[in-house]
């Protein structure tokens, strides 16, 4: 493989996370990260507004939840309205009138998921859209300048994601290019004093791929870090341990965001027997406030010094007894001291 | 002397203000289950599907002003329910989240008019999601039972004017049928301990026939109703202006200490003519088709415009009182209505960088927090956020509305809000 580039950076990243405390048997930390549109608690669960909206929840029900991220789709939003617009509006957080922070996605994983006509070389990733049927090219510098109209608090690198599920040369190429292409987005960024750039851990299901991963991309001096590659299907008892891998060797002292879990996808509106979308929205306060008020109890725990009981009363309340609980959550947890029973 | 029955309860009171013109001013006291409720009219009931406002939450209607005192519940969404909320036992109000408000209970729901052809001599039928439910009286009245509605719609024959041209012999069968119902139902209600508390609406049919209309009228005011109900004179705009005779005259026989609701008028131009012909309540039903279609409510009512904010309005780049443009025209949606001169269809690509709030001024949630190019946005990816935040934008300026209209017919102005409201209908 070709070498490396060394990374371009203008200045030390911000360091934007805050530590609180930390749990001393496991690795769970609660912290603040410290974000342009306000302070947010961690660990936090971000409810996902694909389209600059959170299905039929108003912004201001998102506040009274207590939410203060949400994540946005740049893809969908480049597409409709696309960034001319909303930076017009004044950013995203103008469009939909969010007085928190935002985080987008690089656009990559929608494109490939959702694309039939998708192609990733080492431009980028080419398409053809769904409405027009217009060619279009998203390069890392491509994503970087949509994200950066969007404004969000936090932007996520161009990845070369590939399912957890590949296997063979293909998932190595793709860790190989994620790190050439977060090195192209960090110097496509034009707003790091206001928008924190991410970047995303690959390298599959494989363990020695993900270390190399590591080992590279800490050695850029980005504000966080993301595991992505997994939530794709894999087993659990892969993904714990791809995850309990990465946890470890990234630096302690900047956030780290699981990517694709805990996503809430709207249920279908037709299997609710009713003729008022009303009933829909009820769920979904409900079920977003179900995921903030849990985020915030695994936190309170933390900061008390008691998140291995928590786990083990959470474990407890699911399962009833420790034996019913599945047997890559009793691992993963396991190997960071926890038992259950 | 004997004291009063501390049973009974408080009396509904209707007092006038003043009458101009045939409209009536006035309230409607003493109303609810602990008898302290005040109903303003003329005004208009809130419209749920399936006893919740289309699109809101209770969270998010209680943030709309104006809400009415008493909302509107359709017996076709409810009906088949009736064995739950029988064990419920507690009234729909409760189960439904509206415990503070008034309920009336309709028959239909205005928006989706029922098949015709199943009334008989004995029984109604009304459609909802799960299909047809066929009512005799004692089965309408142990559903009002379960209900515990505060005023509801007596079970009556609507379909005289079902057909194009109603024939005189089933005009008069609607009234004769209608009439049969009512004593039928008000015996029951005799023998209901639960039912004491709940107002039987009796129902004014008799199709397009005069002598069968007046013979309803005066009939009906004979039993001890608590209003009337003005049925069969929904239709097309052109309907309803053949109408208009027949209304007049069958309000003329009704007693004036009772209020007079009427179905299937929604449309603010048509408001105000049947409260020329002493109508005093309305269904809220035309904001929500004009949500359904994409479209923000934006007629004026404002008929004492401050002359700045008429010159802004003049000099500025939106439309607000305008004279009609002829080549608006939208696709129909599932309410098979097509869109008025009272409204701005948001779908529209002119819409699309259109940073101005849907109505400038407007201080409901939606104007004051999102932009027309939201609103475009979101109806184009087809979001629900987009019905949510319409619904409330067009409730609130809907009654925002008769607001006005009782404002206009307190300070004697009411021709000045008609000619504005007819200047921008089409």
């Amino acid at each position: 493989m070709a070498a490396v580039a060394s990374p371009t950076s203008l200045e030390s990243a911000p360091r934007i996370m805050r530590l609180v405390a930390e749990c001393s048997r496991s690795r769970a930390r609660a912290g603040e990260l410290r974000l342009p549109h306000g302070p947010v608690a961690t660990p936090v669960f971000m409810p996902v507004g694909t389209q600059a909206t959170m299905k039929g929840i108003t912004a201001e029900q998102l506040d009274a939840l207590g939410c203060r991220i949400c994540l946005g789709n740049t893809y969908h939003l480049g597409l409709r309205p696309g960034p001319e617009l909303i930076q017009k509006a004044r950013g995203l957080h103008g469009f939909m009138n969010w007085p928190h922070n935002l985080l987008t996605d690089s656009g990559g994983f929608q494109m490939v998921s959702l694309v039939s006509l998708s192609e990733v070389t080492e431009e980028g990733v080419r398409f053809r859209s769904p409405y027009d049927g217009d060619e279009t090219l998203l390069s890392p510098e491509r994503s970087v300048e949509i994200q950066n109209a969007l404004g969000s608090d936090i932007i996520m690198q161009l990845d070369d994601v590939v399912s957890s599920t590949m296997t063979g040369p293909r998932v190595e190429e793709a860790m190989y290019r994620s790190i050439r292409w977060l090195d192209r987005c960090i110097a496509a960024h034009q707003r790091p004093d206001k928008q924190n750039l991410f970047a995303i851990i690959q390298g599959g299901l494989d363990a020695d791929l993900r270390a190399t991963c590591l080992k590279e991309m800490t050695k850029r001096d980005v504000p966080g870090f993301a595991i992505g590659g997994l939530s794709g299907g894999e087993s659990k008892g892969q993904f714990w341990r791809m995850v309990a891998l990465s946890t470890s060797r990234l630096p302690k002292d900047k956030p780290r965001y699981l990517m694709g879990v805990g996503h809430s996808r709207a249920f279908l509106h037709t299997l609710l027997h009713s003729d008022n979308t009303a009933a829909l929205h009820h769920l979904t306060v409900h079920n977003i406030a179900y995921q903030l008020r849990l985020m915030s109890a695994v936190r309170t725990s933390i900061v008390e010094k008691r998140f291995p009981d928590f786990v083990r009363d959470f474990m407890g309340t699911m399962y009833g007894d420790p034996t019913l609980c599945p047997s890559w959550a009793t691992e993963a947890l396991a190997s960071v001291g926890i038992t259950l029973g | 002397m004997q004291p009063k029955d501390l049973e009974e309860p408080l009396r509904m009171k209707l007092s006038l203000t003043k009458v101009v013109n045939g409209c009536r001013l006035g309230k409607i006291k003493n109303l609810g289950k602990t008898g302290d409720r005040t109903m303003d009219i003329p005004g208009c009931l809130l419209y749920t599907k399936t006893g919740s406002a289309p699109h809101l939450t209770h969270h998010m209607l209680h943030k709309i002003h104006g809400v009415p005192a008493m909302a509107q519940l359709t017996l076709s969404s409810l009906a088949e329910h009736h064995e739950v909320l029988a064990e419920y036992k507690e009234g729909v109000g409760k189960f439904i989240g509206m415990p503070e408000s008034l309920l009336y209970c309709s028959l239909h729901d205005p928006v989706s008019p029922c098949p015709a052809g199943y009334v008989t001599n004995k029984s109604v039928s009304v459609w909802g999601v799960g299909g047809r439910v066929e009512m005799t009286a004692s089965k309408f009245m142990a559903i009002q039972q379960a209900l515990q509605p505060d005023w509801f719609q007596c079970l009556s024959d609507g379909e005289a004017t079902c057909d194009e041209t109603t024939s005189i012999k089933r005009a008069r069968k609607s009234v004769d049928r209608s009439l049969l119902f009512l004593d039928n139902c008000l015996k029951l209600q005799e023998e209901s301990e639960v039912l004491q508390r709940s107002m039987i609406i009796g129902v004014i049919e008799g199709g397009d026939v005069m002598e069968e209309r007046l013979r309803s009228a005066r009939e009906t005011a004979k039993r001890p109703v608590g209003g009337f109900l003005l049925d069969g004179f929904q239709g097309t705009p052109a309907t309803l202006e053949t109408r208009l005779h027949l209304l007049s005259s069958v309000t003329a026989e009704l007693p004036e200490h009772k209020p007079r609701l009427i179905c299937g008028v929604s449309q603010p131009d048509e408001v105000l003519e049947c409260i020329e012909r002493g109508v005093d309540l309305f269904e809220s039903f035309f904001p929500y088709q004009a949500t359904e279609r994409g479209c923000a409510l934006t007629f004026s009512f404002d008929y004492q415009p401050n002359p700045e904010e008429t010159l802004l309005q003049q000099n500025g780049t939106q439309e607000e009182v305008k004279y009609v443009d002829q080549t608006k025209k939208s696709k129909t949606t599932s309410c098979n209505q097509e869109m008025t001169s009272f409204e701005i269809n948001l779908k529209e690509k002119k819409y699309q960088e259109d940073f101005d709030p849907l109505v400038r001024g407007c201080p409901c949630y939606c104007c004051k927090n999102h932009t027309r190019a939201y609103i475009h946005h979101l109806l184009v990816t087809n979001e629900l956020l987009a019905g949510v935040l319409l619904m409330m934008h067009n409730f609130e300026h809907y009654f925002g509305f008769f607001q006005a209209i009782r404002e206009a017919l307190k300070s004697d102005r009411l021709a000045q809000l008609k000619e504005l409201i007819h200047r921008q209908a089409s």
